[in-house]
Protein backbone atom coordinates (compact mmCIF):
# COMPACT_ATOMS: atom_id res chain seq x y z
CA UNK A 1 0.00 0.00 0.00
CA UNK A 2 1.23 3.77 -1.19
CA UNK A 3 2.16 6.12 1.77
CA UNK A 4 0.90 9.56 1.70
CA UNK A 5 3.56 12.25 2.71
CA UNK A 6 2.12 15.28 2.83
CA UNK A 7 -1.54 16.38 3.89
CA UNK A 8 -4.59 17.54 1.87
CA UNK A 9 -4.77 20.88 0.48
CA UNK A 10 -1.14 22.25 2.27
CA UNK A 11 1.00 24.09 0.08
CA UNK A 12 3.55 22.51 -1.83
CA UNK A 13 6.64 23.47 -3.34
CA UNK A 14 8.51 21.90 -6.59
CA UNK A 15 10.01 18.96 -6.17
CA UNK A 16 8.83 18.55 -3.44
CA UNK A 17 7.97 14.23 -2.66
CA UNK A 18 3.99 14.36 -2.30
CA UNK A 19 3.03 10.18 -2.05
CA UNK A 20 5.40 7.08 -2.61
CA UNK A 21 3.98 3.40 -4.02
CA UNK A 22 1.95 3.24 -7.17
CA UNK A 23 -1.51 3.27 -5.52
CA UNK A 24 -1.36 6.66 -6.02
CA UNK A 25 -1.78 8.64 -9.93
CA UNK A 26 -0.10 12.01 -10.50
CA UNK A 27 -2.58 14.70 -12.10
CA UNK A 28 -2.20 18.18 -12.89
CA UNK A 29 1.27 19.87 -11.56
CA UNK A 30 2.44 16.56 -10.50
CA UNK A 31 4.51 14.19 -12.08
CA UNK A 32 5.63 10.33 -11.33
CA UNK A 33 9.47 9.71 -10.85
CA UNK A 34 10.31 5.93 -9.89
CA UNK A 35 7.67 4.69 -7.08
CA UNK A 36 6.97 8.63 -6.11
CA UNK A 37 4.76 11.38 -6.95
CA UNK A 38 6.66 14.72 -6.78
CA UNK A 39 5.29 18.21 -7.42
CA UNK A 40 6.23 19.93 -10.74
CA UNK A 41 4.44 23.43 -9.49
CA UNK A 42 4.06 25.41 -6.42
CA UNK A 43 0.53 25.10 -5.04
CA UNK A 44 -1.88 24.01 -2.77
CA UNK A 45 -2.30 19.84 -2.79
CA UNK A 46 -5.72 18.31 -3.83
CA UNK A 47 -6.17 14.46 -2.72
CA UNK A 48 -8.84 13.36 -4.69
CA UNK A 49 -9.29 9.39 -3.51
CA UNK A 50 -6.05 8.02 -5.56
CA UNK A 51 -5.20 10.99 -7.62
CA UNK A 52 -3.38 13.59 -6.29
CA UNK A 53 -2.63 17.14 -7.76
CA UNK A 54 -1.72 20.51 -7.32
CA UNK A 55 -3.86 23.29 -7.70
CA UNK A 56 -1.18 26.61 -8.71
CA UNK A 57 -2.20 30.16 -6.93
CA UNK A 58 -0.65 32.22 -9.46
CA UNK A 59 0.64 31.91 -12.99
CA UNK A 60 -0.75 32.45 -16.78
CA UNK A 61 -2.94 30.94 -18.24
CA UNK A 62 -2.35 27.53 -19.40
CA UNK A 63 -4.90 26.50 -21.99
CA UNK A 64 -7.07 23.47 -22.18
CA UNK A 65 -8.97 21.62 -24.35
CA UNK A 66 -12.69 22.77 -23.93
CA UNK A 67 -12.17 25.82 -22.24
CA UNK A 68 -14.06 29.01 -23.49
CA UNK A 69 -11.69 31.75 -23.29
CA UNK A 70 -12.12 35.49 -24.19
CA UNK A 71 -9.03 36.49 -26.89
CA UNK A 72 -8.03 39.29 -28.50
CA UNK A 73 -7.31 39.30 -32.47
CA UNK A 74 -4.05 40.33 -32.63
CA UNK A 75 -3.34 38.84 -36.75
CA UNK A 76 -4.90 38.37 -39.78
CA UNK A 77 -3.20 35.51 -41.89
CA UNK A 78 -4.24 34.11 -44.99
CA UNK A 79 -6.89 31.73 -43.46
CA UNK A 80 -7.50 32.71 -40.38
CA UNK A 81 -6.15 34.68 -37.22
CA UNK A 82 -4.13 34.67 -34.33
CA UNK A 83 -5.39 35.62 -30.91
CA UNK A 84 -3.84 36.51 -28.03
CA UNK A 85 -5.44 34.37 -25.44
CA UNK A 86 -3.58 35.79 -22.27
CA UNK A 87 -1.60 32.76 -22.14
CA UNK A 88 2.14 32.03 -23.16
CA UNK A 89 1.17 30.53 -26.41
CA UNK A 90 -0.97 32.45 -29.13
CA UNK A 91 -3.98 30.69 -30.53
CA UNK A 92 -5.15 30.17 -34.03
CA UNK A 93 -9.11 30.60 -35.18
CA UNK A 94 -9.13 29.04 -38.83
CA UNK A 95 -11.87 30.40 -41.46
CA UNK A 96 -12.98 27.16 -41.65
CA UNK A 97 -13.79 26.92 -37.52
CA UNK A 98 -15.83 30.55 -38.29
CA UNK A 99 -19.12 30.88 -36.79
CA UNK A 100 -20.38 31.30 -40.90
CA UNK A 101 -19.23 29.77 -43.97
CA UNK A 102 -16.54 32.16 -45.64
CA UNK A 103 -15.86 32.75 -49.01
CA UNK A 104 -11.90 31.92 -49.94
CA UNK A 105 -11.61 35.65 -51.39
CA UNK A 106 -13.58 37.43 -48.41
CA UNK A 107 -11.92 40.24 -46.29
CA UNK A 108 -11.52 38.87 -43.33
CA UNK A 109 -11.42 42.23 -40.87
CA UNK A 110 -15.21 42.08 -42.14
CA UNK A 111 -15.43 38.97 -39.84
CA UNK A 112 -13.20 39.61 -36.57
CA UNK A 113 -10.78 43.01 -37.08
CA UNK A 114 -7.07 43.43 -35.14
CA UNK A 115 -7.96 44.47 -31.46
CA UNK A 116 -11.85 42.93 -31.47
CA UNK A 117 -12.44 40.35 -28.34
CA UNK A 118 -14.46 37.45 -29.05
CA UNK A 119 -15.76 34.82 -26.77
CA UNK A 120 -14.47 31.62 -28.61
CA UNK A 121 -13.85 27.55 -27.65
CA UNK A 122 -10.60 25.52 -27.38
CA UNK A 123 -10.89 22.57 -29.53
CA UNK A 124 -7.23 21.30 -29.85
CA UNK A 125 -4.11 22.11 -27.69
CA UNK A 126 -1.12 19.73 -29.53
CA UNK A 127 1.79 18.58 -27.26
CA UNK A 128 3.71 21.91 -29.19
CA UNK A 129 1.23 23.57 -27.24
CA UNK A 130 -0.34 24.65 -30.88
CA UNK A 131 -3.91 26.38 -29.53
CA UNK A 132 -6.89 25.57 -32.07
CA UNK A 133 -10.13 27.34 -31.14
CA UNK A 134 -13.59 27.43 -33.12
CA UNK A 135 -16.48 30.04 -33.04
CA UNK A 136 -18.79 26.72 -33.60
CA UNK A 137 -21.40 26.50 -30.51
CA UNK A 138 -23.81 28.46 -28.56
CA UNK A 139 -23.03 31.40 -26.69
CA UNK A 140 -19.56 31.98 -28.95
CA UNK A 141 -19.85 35.03 -30.37
CA UNK A 142 -17.51 38.43 -31.01
CA UNK A 143 -17.97 41.48 -28.04
CA UNK A 144 -19.10 44.28 -28.88
CA UNK A 145 -18.95 47.51 -26.58
CA UNK A 146 -18.03 46.95 -23.20
CA UNK A 147 -14.79 46.92 -21.20
CA UNK A 148 -11.86 44.09 -20.51
CA UNK A 149 -10.43 43.27 -17.68
CA UNK A 150 -7.80 41.15 -16.80
CA UNK A 151 -8.00 38.62 -13.84
CA UNK A 152 -5.74 35.62 -12.45
CA UNK A 153 -6.78 32.96 -14.49
CA UNK A 154 -6.37 30.48 -11.26
CA UNK A 155 -9.30 32.82 -9.59
CA UNK A 156 -11.88 31.73 -12.47
CA UNK A 157 -13.42 29.44 -10.10
CA UNK A 158 -14.00 31.32 -7.55
CA UNK A 159 -14.97 34.68 -9.47
CA UNK A 160 -17.78 32.29 -10.78
CA UNK A 161 -18.65 30.50 -8.11
CA UNK A 162 -20.36 26.70 -7.45
CA UNK A 163 -22.81 26.69 -10.21
CA UNK A 164 -22.03 29.85 -11.65
CA UNK A 165 -23.49 31.38 -8.05
CA UNK A 166 -20.66 34.40 -7.64
CA UNK A 167 -20.87 35.42 -11.34
CA UNK A 168 -24.85 35.56 -10.80
CA UNK A 169 -25.16 37.37 -8.01
CA UNK A 170 -22.72 40.12 -9.32
CA UNK A 171 -25.21 39.96 -12.20
CA UNK A 172 -28.47 40.40 -10.28
CA UNK A 173 -26.70 43.00 -7.70
CA UNK A 174 -25.18 45.20 -10.61
CA UNK A 175 -27.67 44.69 -13.64
CA UNK A 176 -24.44 44.28 -15.60
CA UNK A 177 -23.85 41.51 -18.51
CA UNK A 178 -20.70 39.77 -17.62
CA UNK A 179 -18.79 36.91 -19.24
CA UNK A 180 -15.68 35.27 -17.43
CA UNK A 181 -13.28 33.59 -19.86
CA UNK A 182 -10.97 30.72 -18.38
CA UNK A 183 -8.22 32.28 -19.29
CA UNK A 184 -9.60 35.25 -16.83
CA UNK A 185 -10.79 37.92 -19.24
CA UNK A 186 -13.68 39.24 -17.91
CA UNK A 187 -16.16 41.40 -20.18
CA UNK A 188 -18.11 43.66 -18.31
CA UNK A 189 -21.10 45.78 -19.97
CA UNK A 190 -23.65 47.76 -18.28
CA UNK A 191 -24.09 51.42 -16.72
CA UNK A 192 -20.94 53.49 -15.74
CA UNK A 193 -21.07 53.43 -12.35
CA UNK A 194 -22.48 49.56 -12.12
CA UNK A 195 -19.28 48.33 -14.15
CA UNK A 196 -17.26 50.16 -11.51
CA UNK A 197 -18.90 48.22 -8.78
CA UNK A 198 -18.21 45.15 -11.02
CA UNK A 199 -14.65 45.70 -11.36
CA UNK A 200 -14.10 46.54 -7.54
CA UNK A 201 -16.45 43.08 -6.69
CA UNK A 202 -13.87 41.05 -9.10
CA UNK A 203 -10.45 42.77 -7.21
CA UNK A 204 -11.81 41.82 -3.94
CA UNK A 205 -12.97 37.77 -5.05
CA UNK A 206 -9.35 37.78 -6.61
CA UNK A 207 -7.59 39.05 -3.02
CA UNK A 208 -10.01 37.16 -0.83
CA UNK A 209 -10.67 33.74 -2.70
CA UNK A 210 -8.20 31.90 -0.06
CA UNK A 211 -10.18 33.26 3.01
CA UNK A 212 -13.31 30.97 4.06
CA UNK A 213 -16.66 32.65 3.79
CA UNK A 214 -16.09 34.42 0.40
CA UNK A 215 -19.42 34.17 -0.66
CA UNK A 216 -20.98 36.34 2.19
CA UNK A 217 -18.83 38.55 2.28
CA UNK A 218 -18.80 39.88 -1.57
CA UNK A 219 -22.77 39.91 -0.52
CA UNK A 220 -22.42 42.06 1.98
CA UNK A 221 -19.90 44.23 -0.12
CA UNK A 222 -22.16 44.63 -3.17
CA UNK A 223 -25.39 45.13 -0.96
CA UNK A 224 -23.15 48.13 0.66
CA UNK A 225 -22.18 49.13 -2.55
CA UNK A 226 -25.74 49.29 -4.40
CA UNK A 227 -27.60 50.12 -1.26
CA UNK A 228 -30.10 46.83 -2.19
CA UNK A 229 -30.92 43.97 -0.56
CA UNK A 230 -29.68 40.14 -2.64
CA UNK A 231 -32.15 37.45 -2.33
CA UNK A 232 -29.37 34.75 -2.44
CA UNK A 233 -31.97 32.15 -2.87
CA UNK A 234 -32.49 33.46 -5.96
CA UNK A 235 -29.56 33.26 -7.06
CA UNK A 236 -28.90 29.31 -6.55
CA UNK B 1 -7.85 50.86 -33.56
CA UNK B 2 -11.57 49.61 -32.72
CA UNK B 3 -13.94 51.62 -33.33
CA UNK B 4 -16.35 50.11 -31.18
CA UNK B 5 -14.44 50.56 -28.12
CA UNK B 6 -13.90 54.04 -28.81
CA UNK B 7 -17.41 54.26 -29.19
CA UNK B 8 -17.94 52.60 -25.57
CA UNK B 9 -15.51 55.10 -23.97
CA UNK B 10 -17.50 58.29 -25.47
CA UNK B 11 -20.97 56.85 -23.96
CA UNK B 12 -18.31 57.21 -20.72
CA UNK B 13 -17.44 60.16 -21.33
CA UNK B 14 -20.52 61.53 -22.25
CA UNK B 15 -21.80 60.68 -18.36
CA UNK B 16 -18.59 62.39 -17.52
CA UNK B 17 -17.16 59.05 -16.09
CA UNK B 18 -14.02 57.24 -17.20
CA UNK B 19 -13.37 53.90 -16.71
CA UNK B 20 -12.04 53.70 -13.49
CA UNK B 21 -15.04 55.96 -12.41
CA UNK B 22 -13.24 59.30 -11.75
CA UNK B 23 -14.17 62.14 -13.26
CA UNK B 24 -12.25 63.91 -16.77
CA UNK B 25 -10.46 66.01 -14.64
CA UNK B 26 -9.54 64.14 -12.06
CA UNK B 27 -6.18 62.79 -11.18
CA UNK B 28 -5.34 59.53 -9.48
CA UNK B 29 -3.96 59.37 -5.99
CA UNK B 30 -0.15 60.88 -6.15
CA UNK B 31 2.65 60.51 -4.17
CA UNK B 32 6.23 61.82 -3.64
CA UNK B 33 8.68 60.32 -1.91
CA UNK B 34 12.24 62.01 -1.82
CA UNK B 35 15.87 60.55 -1.49
CA UNK B 36 14.71 56.95 -2.60
CA UNK B 37 17.99 55.97 -3.54
CA UNK B 38 21.13 56.70 -1.32
CA UNK B 39 23.58 56.62 -4.04
CA UNK B 40 22.49 59.26 -6.27
CA UNK B 41 22.71 62.86 -4.90
CA UNK B 42 19.30 63.33 -5.67
CA UNK B 43 16.17 61.01 -5.91
CA UNK B 44 12.65 60.95 -5.90
CA UNK B 45 9.92 58.32 -6.39
CA UNK B 46 6.76 59.93 -7.89
CA UNK B 47 3.39 57.35 -8.14
CA UNK B 48 0.27 58.28 -9.64
CA UNK B 49 -2.41 55.63 -9.48
CA UNK B 50 -0.49 52.19 -10.25
CA UNK B 51 2.33 54.53 -12.26
CA UNK B 52 5.19 54.28 -10.43
CA UNK B 53 8.73 56.34 -11.97
CA UNK B 54 12.08 56.93 -10.33
CA UNK B 55 14.34 59.77 -10.93
CA UNK B 56 18.13 60.31 -9.69
CA UNK B 57 20.27 63.04 -10.04
CA UNK B 58 23.82 62.45 -10.53
CA UNK B 59 26.70 65.31 -10.44
CA UNK B 60 29.91 65.09 -11.40
CA UNK B 61 32.69 68.14 -12.80
CA UNK B 62 33.00 68.74 -16.27
CA UNK B 63 34.43 70.80 -19.08
CA UNK B 64 31.13 73.36 -19.93
CA UNK B 65 30.01 74.06 -23.27
CA UNK B 66 32.28 76.51 -25.69
CA UNK B 67 29.17 78.74 -26.08
CA UNK B 68 28.53 78.80 -22.52
CA UNK B 69 31.89 79.00 -20.63
CA UNK B 70 30.25 80.09 -17.38
CA UNK B 71 26.99 77.91 -17.15
CA UNK B 72 26.79 74.57 -16.24
CA UNK B 73 25.40 71.94 -17.90
CA UNK B 74 22.14 69.24 -17.44
CA UNK B 75 21.20 66.27 -19.57
CA UNK B 76 18.20 64.13 -18.87
CA UNK B 77 17.40 60.34 -20.16
CA UNK B 78 14.85 58.31 -19.95
CA UNK B 79 14.68 54.75 -20.26
CA UNK B 80 11.70 52.60 -20.75
CA UNK B 81 12.35 49.24 -18.80
CA UNK B 82 10.36 46.35 -20.23
CA UNK B 83 10.01 45.85 -16.43
CA UNK B 84 7.28 48.37 -16.59
CA UNK B 85 5.13 47.72 -19.70
CA UNK B 86 5.72 44.47 -22.18
CA UNK B 87 6.04 46.63 -24.70
CA UNK B 88 8.69 48.29 -23.69
CA UNK B 89 11.77 46.97 -25.68
CA UNK B 90 15.08 46.75 -24.20
CA UNK B 91 18.02 48.66 -26.24
CA UNK B 92 18.98 52.16 -27.44
CA UNK B 93 15.82 54.48 -26.85
CA UNK B 94 13.03 54.82 -29.17
CA UNK B 95 10.61 57.87 -29.77
CA UNK B 96 8.58 57.82 -26.62
CA UNK B 97 11.76 57.54 -24.34
CA UNK B 98 13.36 60.60 -26.06
CA UNK B 99 10.03 62.62 -26.19
CA UNK B 100 9.68 62.44 -22.09
CA UNK B 101 12.96 62.93 -22.02
CA UNK B 102 12.69 66.35 -24.22
CA UNK B 103 9.63 67.09 -22.64
CA UNK B 104 11.15 67.11 -19.45
CA UNK B 105 14.33 68.36 -20.39
CA UNK B 106 12.47 71.52 -22.19
CA UNK B 107 10.35 72.22 -19.34
CA UNK B 108 13.14 72.43 -16.46
CA UNK B 109 15.34 74.20 -19.34
CA UNK B 110 13.23 76.97 -20.55
CA UNK B 111 11.68 77.69 -17.02
CA UNK B 112 14.93 78.85 -16.22
CA UNK B 113 14.47 76.41 -12.78
CA UNK B 114 18.11 75.60 -12.30
CA UNK B 115 20.49 78.66 -11.88
CA UNK B 116 23.32 77.12 -14.58
CA UNK B 117 25.79 80.28 -13.79
CA UNK B 118 25.62 79.45 -9.93
CA UNK B 119 26.96 75.86 -11.17
CA UNK B 120 30.40 77.47 -12.85
CA UNK B 121 33.47 76.53 -10.57
CA UNK B 122 36.08 77.74 -12.76
CA UNK B 123 34.90 80.14 -16.25
CA UNK B 124 35.41 77.95 -18.99
CA UNK B 125 37.75 74.96 -17.13
CA UNK B 126 35.06 73.64 -14.36
CA UNK B 127 31.13 73.58 -14.08
CA UNK B 128 28.81 70.97 -12.10
CA UNK B 129 27.04 68.63 -14.89
CA UNK B 130 23.61 67.40 -13.78
CA UNK B 131 22.66 64.06 -14.97
CA UNK B 132 18.63 63.43 -14.54
CA UNK B 133 17.99 59.48 -15.33
CA UNK B 134 14.23 58.84 -15.27
CA UNK B 135 13.25 54.97 -14.93
CA UNK B 136 9.90 54.21 -14.90
CA UNK B 137 9.36 51.06 -12.81
CA UNK B 138 5.80 50.64 -13.93
CA UNK B 139 4.07 52.38 -16.58
CA UNK B 140 -0.05 52.44 -15.72
CA UNK B 141 -0.22 55.92 -17.84
CA UNK B 142 0.53 59.41 -17.91
CA UNK B 143 4.50 59.04 -17.78
CA UNK B 144 4.88 62.38 -19.16
CA UNK B 145 3.18 64.43 -15.70
CA UNK B 146 5.08 61.58 -13.40
CA UNK B 147 8.04 61.81 -15.38
CA UNK B 148 8.18 66.17 -14.82
CA UNK B 149 7.17 65.54 -11.35
CA UNK B 150 10.06 63.10 -10.31
CA UNK B 151 12.62 65.08 -11.78
CA UNK B 152 11.53 68.61 -10.31
CA UNK B 153 11.06 66.50 -6.66
CA UNK B 154 14.59 64.97 -7.12
CA UNK B 155 16.19 67.98 -8.05
CA UNK B 156 14.96 69.42 -5.03
CA UNK B 157 16.33 66.60 -2.52
CA UNK B 158 19.91 66.85 -4.26
CA UNK B 159 22.75 67.98 -2.22
CA UNK B 160 25.90 68.46 -3.41
CA UNK B 161 29.00 66.26 -2.86
CA UNK B 162 32.06 67.34 -1.18
CA UNK B 163 34.83 68.44 -3.76
CA UNK B 164 38.06 69.61 -3.32
CA UNK B 165 39.03 71.10 -6.62
CA UNK B 166 40.60 67.98 -7.61
CA UNK B 167 38.13 64.83 -7.48
CA UNK B 168 34.68 64.92 -5.73
CA UNK B 169 34.07 62.37 -3.36
CA UNK B 170 30.41 60.92 -3.53
CA UNK B 171 30.75 59.08 -0.65
CA UNK B 172 30.41 62.57 1.18
CA UNK B 173 27.19 65.10 0.61
CA UNK B 174 27.43 68.36 1.75
CA UNK B 175 24.27 70.53 3.07
CA UNK B 176 24.35 72.16 -0.26
CA UNK B 177 21.29 72.25 -2.58
CA UNK B 178 20.68 73.04 -6.19
CA UNK B 179 20.52 76.73 -6.64
CA UNK B 180 16.81 76.15 -7.93
CA UNK B 181 14.20 78.82 -9.11
CA UNK B 182 11.12 78.58 -10.43
CA UNK B 183 10.07 74.92 -10.99
CA UNK B 184 7.67 73.91 -13.39
CA UNK B 185 4.72 71.40 -13.38
CA UNK B 186 3.65 69.22 -16.13
CA UNK B 187 0.15 68.67 -16.66
CA UNK B 188 -0.70 66.66 -20.16
CA UNK B 189 -4.32 67.01 -21.71
CA UNK B 190 -6.09 64.40 -23.64
CA UNK B 191 -8.11 65.65 -26.31
CA UNK B 192 -10.75 62.33 -27.22
CA UNK B 193 -13.54 63.44 -29.78
CA UNK B 194 -15.01 66.17 -27.82
CA UNK B 195 -14.06 65.42 -24.38
CA UNK B 196 -10.64 66.91 -22.57
CA UNK B 197 -9.25 64.55 -19.86
CA UNK B 198 -6.29 64.17 -17.83
CA UNK B 199 -4.33 61.25 -16.08
CA UNK B 200 -5.16 58.65 -18.78
CA UNK B 201 -4.86 55.32 -18.27
CA UNK B 202 -3.12 52.91 -20.72
CA UNK B 203 -6.64 51.66 -22.62
CA UNK B 204 -6.98 56.18 -22.82
CA UNK B 205 -4.03 56.77 -24.04
CA UNK B 206 -4.47 54.26 -27.26
CA UNK B 207 -7.54 56.10 -27.90
CA UNK B 208 -6.46 59.51 -27.84
CA UNK B 209 -7.01 61.99 -30.86
CA UNK B 210 -4.61 64.46 -29.65
CA UNK B 211 -2.47 65.23 -26.50
CA UNK B 212 -0.98 68.49 -25.53
CA UNK B 213 1.76 68.31 -22.45
CA UNK B 214 1.26 71.71 -20.62
CA UNK B 215 4.12 72.77 -18.41
CA UNK B 216 3.46 75.45 -15.79
CA UNK B 217 5.44 78.29 -13.89
CA UNK B 218 4.60 78.71 -10.42
CA UNK B 219 2.81 81.81 -11.27
CA UNK B 220 0.90 80.27 -14.22
CA UNK B 221 3.47 81.10 -16.68
CA UNK B 222 4.06 78.70 -19.38
CA UNK B 223 7.51 77.05 -20.19
CA UNK B 224 6.78 74.63 -22.36
CA UNK B 225 4.27 72.91 -24.10
CA UNK B 226 4.22 69.25 -26.29
CA UNK B 227 1.53 68.55 -28.71
CA UNK B 228 1.33 64.56 -29.19
CA UNK B 229 -1.31 62.57 -31.28
CA UNK B 230 -2.57 61.84 -34.76
CA UNK B 231 -5.49 64.38 -34.93
CA UNK B 232 -5.17 68.58 -34.92
CA UNK B 233 -6.41 71.19 -32.61
CA UNK B 234 -7.98 73.88 -33.36
CA UNK B 235 -7.25 77.61 -31.19
CA UNK B 236 -10.22 77.18 -29.50
CA UNK B 237 -8.89 73.73 -28.18
CA UNK B 238 -5.70 74.94 -27.43
CA UNK B 239 -7.00 77.40 -25.02
CA UNK B 240 -9.14 75.08 -23.22
CA UNK B 241 -6.47 72.48 -22.66
CA UNK B 242 -3.84 74.97 -21.62
CA UNK B 243 -6.44 76.52 -18.92
CA UNK B 244 -7.11 73.09 -17.77
CA UNK B 245 -3.31 72.63 -17.45
CA UNK B 246 -2.65 76.01 -15.78
CA UNK B 247 -5.42 74.74 -13.33
CA UNK B 248 -4.22 71.22 -12.63
CA UNK B 249 -1.28 72.26 -12.47
CA UNK B 250 -1.94 74.23 -8.71
CA UNK B 251 -2.78 70.78 -7.69
CA UNK B 252 0.54 69.32 -8.72
CA UNK B 253 2.29 71.96 -7.15
CA UNK B 254 0.97 70.69 -3.81
CA UNK B 255 3.39 67.90 -3.63
CA UNK B 256 6.47 69.88 -4.38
Amino acid sequence: MGKLLVENKTIVTPGEELAEGMDFLPAEGTFRDKDKIIASGLGLVNINGRLIKTISMAGRYIPKRGDTIIAKVTDILMSGWILDIASAYSAVLSVKEAKDFIRRDADLTKYYDIDDYIITNIIRVTSQRLVDVSMKGPGLRKLIGGRIIKANSNKVPRIIGKGGSMVSMIKQATECSITVGQNGIVWISGSPEKEIIVVKTIKKIEQEAHISGLTDRIKTFLEKETNKKINIEKVE
Amino acid sequence: MNREQKDYILNFLEQGVRFDGRKLEEYRPIKVERGFSENAEGSAKVTIGNTEVLAGVKLSVDEPYPDTPDGGTMMINVELLPLSNPNFEPGPPGIQAIEIARVVDRGIRESESIDTKKLCIKKGEKVWSILVDICPINDDGNLFDASTLAVVAALQNTKFPSYNGNIVDYKKKTKESLPLRKLPVSCTVIKIDNYFIVDPTPEEEKKIDSRLTVEVEEDGTLCALQKGGDKPLTAEDIDKMVGIGIEKSKELRKFL
